[in-house]
């Protein structure tokens, strides 16, 4: 397999959006400003930047967890609420988010309970997503029982569990450890490139981000902007040879300094978007 | 299949077996068992060697056979006496149980009966319940066993109400988040978020309330009602300088007590296995 493929038809669809925090109507922050972006199918894209750069706060606005100020979102050809409403949404939070009085396999299913799918077909594709995450010994565990890498794999089955038209995933790997976390990305990109779901992933991890990405949207802070938009041609199956190939430093350095350009004044964006242009003529 | 690297898991403890339970529990308990036990010898022998007059401290050889004595008959039947309390305790901690489940589920649902509720609420829960427990006789009749169950409802009400409120209500966000990306209901964030969250407060509240329940029984039987309660005992043998059976009523509702305690601990066993406090008890 070479490059994942990538559809015309965009999934998502974010055009002109502004999020404005206001307490009691009084505006505070601008958490992000002129946002467009246009997500492909199948794709996977992260989003990147220092903290408070919005990346969170656009990942929830994709998925209606809360509202533009400005603009619009549409997933799936339909406004981000009919989507979610839709429950074309799985979900990853930092914390794993688990019911500790679920076991795995109830807590995979809780999603299939509230979409009201009979038992059986529920004990099938419950079975089904702990097999694809490889937590089958551990079905009748309690989460307690389970390390946090172990936790987050059940949150990724239960976030599949639906069958989303598209995942997203908030800084999954934040509070797991260094190996952990590698053996978590090859665990995403094998399970993406299995189900072919649409993945947007929130990072603040350069090389988490090259590593799983076909795209990386790199974001500046107050407010927050995509300042660049940088494509990760790396071929498939990526593994652990893939962190030692030179393309892959290439791209790892090249959003860094991306990062660094969009790091504060006006006068960087400024320089930024120059070499935004410029990197998109060179590697698009 | 296996996972791919089990290592990081933590495996299931298999349960022990009988036997060794059996005796890790008497490991357990020993240490309390002697000092009890001890603590009891040290009474006894030191009414005898000091020669204590029954009315200032009876020993427990006496307490144990003022209990014998009164079991079933006499002046002050103990036996029928626990257990009319008892019934009073019951009938009070079911109603301010049921009370304090309703208005702990408005509160948490609507913040306007919170705002309307919680005040008042607070402000009954400051009115000491000896003051309101002569009150009370009047309102429901004092020989009628309801007066005593609700001075006992009335205790047991604001910790199961504040218990249950705080577990519904002290949901984590990003579980209603999560069931907020799922187009949950309201209902299904009820039932299967809220519910199962308030379980453990609501058991913690059961603990205090049985033992509640008990104290506001014996109280309001302190203020008149029928003769065969324990706190009509307590009250009559005292003033007869009969302390060995007032000691013996006392011995008889602390037990009580602990019985209503243990089948708390029990009910939480079975029905939150999983939560970090029974858990860590069961161990």
């Amino acid at each position: 397999m070479t490059d994942a493929p990538r559809a015309s038809e965009p999934i998502v669809r974010i055009s002109g959006v502004d999020k404005v925090f206001d307490i009691d109507g009084r505006a505070v922050t601008t958490a992000l400003s002129e946002i467009d972006l246009e997500i492909g199918r199948g794709e996977f894209v992260s989003l990147i930047g220092p903290s408070g750069c919005g990346k969170s706060t656009l990942l929830r606005l994709i998925g209606d967890l809360t509202a533009p100020t400005a603009g619009r979102v549409d997933v799936n050809g339909k406004t981000a609420h009919a989507a979610r409403l839709g429950r074309e949404y799985g979900m990853v939070f930092q914390a794993p988010v688990l019911f500790e009085w679920r076991t795995v396999e109830e807590n995979v299913k809780l999603p299939l309970e509230l979409l009201g799918m009979d038992r059986s077909r529920r004990e099938e594709r419950a079975a089904e997503m702990i097999a694809l995450v490889e937590l089958g010994d551990f079905a009748k565990h309690h989460p307690y029982q389970l390390s946090g890498g172990m936790q987050q794999r059940v949150a990724i089955a239960r976030a599949l569990a639906l069958e989303p038209s598209i995942l997203l995933m908030d800084e999954p790997f934040g509070a797991l450890d260094e190996m952990t976390r590698e053996r978590m990305n090859s665990e995403v990109l094998r399970i993406w490139q299995r189900t072919g779901t649409t993945i947007v992933f929130v990072t603040h991890s350069i090389p988490e981000a090259v590593f799983l990405s076909t795209r990386v949207v790199v974001m500046s802070a107050r407010p927050g902007r995509i300042t660049r938009l940088v494509d990760v041609p790396l071929p498939h199956p990526r593994n652990e040879d893939t962190r030692e190939d030179p393309r892959y430093f290439r791209l790892v350095t090249e959003v860094r300094e991306a990062l660094r350009a969009g790091g504060g004044s006006p006068l960087d964006l400024a320089e930024a978007s120059d070499e935004r242009l410029a990197a998109e003529g060179g590697i698009g | 299949m296996t996972a791919a690297a089990p290592s990081v898991g933590v495996p299931l403890p298999r349960r022990p077996g009988r036997g060794l339970r059996f005796a890790r529990g008497v490991r357990h308990y020993a240490p309390a068992i002697a000092v009890f036990a001890g603590g009891i010898l040290l009474w006894e022998l030191l009414i005898r060697a000091f020669d204590v007059r029954g009315f200032i401290l009876p020993a427990p050889s006496a307490i144990g056979a003022a209990l014998v004595e009164n079991w079933g008959a006499g002046r002050w039947p103990l036996f029928e006496s626990a257990r009319t309390t008892l019934y009073e305790a019951i009938g009070g901690l079911v109603i301010g149980t049921s009370a304090g489940l309703v208005v702990a589920f408005a509160v948490s649902r609507w913040a306007n009966a919170r705002d309307a509720v919680l005040p008042i609420a607070i402000a009954v829960n400051a009115i000491p319940i000896i003051a309101i427990a002569p009150i009370f006789n009047a309102w429901f009749g004092v020989t009628n066993p309801l007066s005593k169950m609700m001075i006992a409802a009335l205790l047991v009400f604001f910790p199961v109400m504040i218990n249950v409120t705080r577990g519904l209500t002290q949901v984590e966000p990003a579980a209603l988040e999560l069931m907020r990306s799922y187009a949950a209901s309201q209902t299904a964030v009820l039932r299967k978020v809220r519910i199962p969250n308030a379980l453990p407060f609501f058991f913690t509240a059961m603990k205090v309330a049985t033992t509640l329940s008990l104290i506001g029984a014996v109280v309001g039987e302190y203020f008149g009602g029928s003769s065969t309660v324990i706190g009509r005992v307590v009250v009559q043998s005292a003033s007869a300088l009969r302390f060995d059976v007032t000691w013996a009523a006392i011995l008889l509702v602390a037990v009580t007590g602990i019985v209503f305690y243990l089948i708390i601990v029990m009910l939480e066993r079975v029905f939150i296995p999983w939560h970090a406090s029974v858990r860590a008890e069961s161990r």
